[in-house]
């Protein structure tokens, strides 16, 4: 046996129990397509501790329980809706992440839009009367006034 | 003169919700449970776990649920307040202990003085998350009906019980 082979060999046998311990991860109950569920309803609620936050990206012990409790609830076969409205009736409508359209939301859902509207009308306003300004002719008076001052400009500038 | 006073009556209005904003605490969310009846629950009691306790067995009365753990950093500001409370016993207080360790809880309130009629124990936070717990602690003020009228969340201050608490539950035990 060549010493490369040798070597490789004792690597691979004292690396043996790590392989044994890197095992395919624990099945849980869900299977694929509840899973992909779970995380998408996760990415929609909200994590109460760290409010910036969803309870899929959070580890905060409050997020952990909310994602067991999501999973849970897909294992028992509950709607999306359903779940969601589990944490509605909890926490409020805080919990979602996105807030839901309401009387009391329509001023953070349009007030946006609005501003910009706004904004865009006075832009415009701004700049069509801007256009309007015409120069107004001279009068004779201001016509004489403005060429002796001009003379005067001129005749500093050459000494 | 609409040119300047336009700006200045936005800016008004814009610094005008900003200081409402500094007043407020984002930490605390509005519960939806308030005026609904208390979420259902029944378990094992702190110091004798083989006794069930359920709301139901404080029906007819006003109390208060004050969920604690040992773990709880603001539990101990808050418990000299509850303390003193239980001595005037004007309002029977339900621990409600939220994922702790049985022998920790007990153990903490030997060090500190139990001022709970009994605590129950919620090792897996179940019945805190239907009663929409987040941040330990939190106390609700519950009706004779059984109707959450008042949620407290964090500390008890004697602030709060002597401007908010206290007199809520007067009045309650009043009707």
């Amino acid at each position: 046996m060549k010493p490369v082979a040798v070597v490789l060999l004792v690597l691979s046998s004292l690396l043996a129990p790590y392989q044994l311990a890197a095992k395919e991860a624990v099945p849980t109950e869900l299977d694929r397509v509840q899973q992909k569920r779970a995380v998408e309803l996760s990415e929609h609620l909200r994590c109460l501790v760290c409010q910036n936050q969803t309870i899929a990206d959070s580890n905060a012990e409050l997020a952990q329980d909310l994602r067991r409790q999501v999973r849970e609830q897909i294992a028992e076969g509950r709607s999306d809706a359903d779940i969601v409205g589990f944490m509605v009736q909890r926490y409020g409508d805080f919990v979602l992440y996105k807030p839901p359209v309401k009387l009391t939301t329509l001023l953070l859902w349009f007030g946006p839009g609005l501003l910009l509207v706004a904004g865009f009308v006075v832009l415009v306003r701004n700049l069509r009367s801007r256009r309007r300004v015409e120069p107004r002719a001279l009068s004779e008076e201001e016509r004489t006034r403005a060429g002796a001052l001009l003379l005067e400009a001129s005749n500093k500038e050459r000494p | 003169m609409i040119r300047f006073l336009l700006p200045l009556g936005i800016f008004g209005v814009l610094a005008a919700f900003l200081a409402v904003g500094l007043t407020l605490n984002p930490r605390e969310v509005p519960s939806p449970l308030v005026n609904k009846p208390v979420p259902p629950f029944t378990l094992g009691q702190l110091h004798r776990p083989e006794l069930q306790f359920s709301q139901k067995d404080m029906l007819g009365q006003v109390w208060l649920l004050n969920v604690w753990a040992s773990w709880c950093v603001s539990c101990r500001d808050e418990h000299p307040v509850l303390i003193e409370l239980s001595k005037n016993r004007v309002v029977p207080v339900v621990g409600l202990n939220y994922k702790d360790k049985s022998a920790e809880a007990m153990a903490w309130l030997k060090q500190f003085g139990d001022p709970y009629i009994l605590s129950v124990i919620d090792q897996d936070g179940r019945v805190g998350l239907d009663y929409g717990v987040y941040g330990v602690p939190e106390t609700f003020v519950i009706d004779r009906a059984g109707v959450i009228r008042y949620k407290q969340i964090g500390p008890i201050t004697k602030e709060a019980l002597e401007g908010k608490i206290l007199p809520l539950v007067r009045l309650l035990q009043k009707s």
